[in-house]
């Protein structure tokens, strides 16, 4: 199977992922920390990143369930999943925590709620975009050398 | 952002990557998350660094009591049963030297000042850059000069 125009295509998708703010650099970084000896390397640590951030979601809903807000757990709860977040690159996603964090602090509790709801969103898509990601770096092999984007 | 002995990129002295590469320096990894133990784990490999994890605090002095030792010791704040400072403070009451660096996402100063003072070396943000890694091979470089 001719795999040029699959790794065109991968490379375009992983290029529209950082021109779109999806990723940011510590992408860049995760990648550059894979090798041959390690080849799903990226998608293992996104995959545990997903594990690990669904308990904080759950948290976070469930205490936006319970009135009033404790803002401080809310806080704290966004904390832990920006820090997560953050390690993975997920640009947008920390940038909703980031908002959440400001209205839990200004005690907004409209502000949370829709800022909980675009986070979600925001999670959900990047979730999909980088499935399909790697079900195609899957099937064409990686790139070969990690790039910043242009 | 970092407290206690800072690194910036121009403070980083030319010592080339191959000697940076250590084969001989361990470290033990405490975070009681997943994915940060993996990264790290990885990216001190990169490095040449021998690396054991530990998924909480506790496990962590359980290592140094049943007679493990480290070179250095990368330690997160927020853990259950024994958090960060917890654990620095009981690892320094029992007579650890080794290097303790704070690995954390706690953004107020405060909480930070208040990890460092509970006997780190150093604190980065989470995750780990190379160039925090850099910077830490050369101080512990440093330091077992210093020893020796």
């Amino acid at each position: 199977m001719d795999r040029n125009p699959m790794r065109r295509q991968l490379a375009i998708m992983r290029q529209s992922l950082f021109d779109q703010g999806y990723l940011d650099e510590q992408f860049i970084e995760l990648e550059q920390l894979q090798d041959d000896a390690n080849p799903n390397f990226v998608e293992e640590v996104v995959t545990l990143y997903y594990r690990d951030s669904a308990r904080l979601i759950l948290n976070i809903q469930h205490a936006l369930e319970r009135k009033p807000f404790d803002f401080n757990k809310l806080d704290g709860y966004m904390h832990q999943f920006k820090g997560s977040s953050s390690s993975i690159g997920a640009n947008k996603v920390k940038a909703e925590s980031t908002l959440f964090r400001e209205y839990c602090r200004s005690a907004n509790a409209e502000g949370c709620m829709r800022a909980f709801q675009q986070l979600k969103k925001e999670y959900a898509t990047l979730r999909k975009k980088l499935e399909a990601y790697f079900q195609l770096a899957r099937q064409t092999g990686p790139l070969e050398t990690a790039t910043r984007p242009k | 952002m970092m407290l206690g002995n800072c690194a910036t990129s121009s403070s980083l002295s030319t010592e080339s990557d191959e000697d940076i590469v250590n084969n001989n320096l361990t470290v033990l990894v405490v975070d009681d998350s997943p994915m940060i133990r993996k990264l790290h784990d990885m990216h001190l490999k990169k490095f040449g660094l021998k690396v054991q994890v530990a998924e909480n605090g506790k496990n962590a002095v359980d290592l140094f009591r049943s007679g493990a030792s480290f070179n250095l010791i990368l330690m997160d704040k927020e853990m259950p049963i024994m958090d960060g400072a917890e654990v620095t403070k009981e690892l320094r009451t029992m007579g650890v030297t080794s290097m303790i660096v704070g690995v954390t996402s706690l953004d107020s100063i405060f909480d930070r000042q208040a990890f460092m003072e509970a006997g780190l070396d150093h604190c980065f943000t989470k995750p780990l850059t190379t160039e925090n890694i850099i910077f830490l091979l050369q101080e512990l470089n440093k330091k077992n000069n210093e020893e020796n």
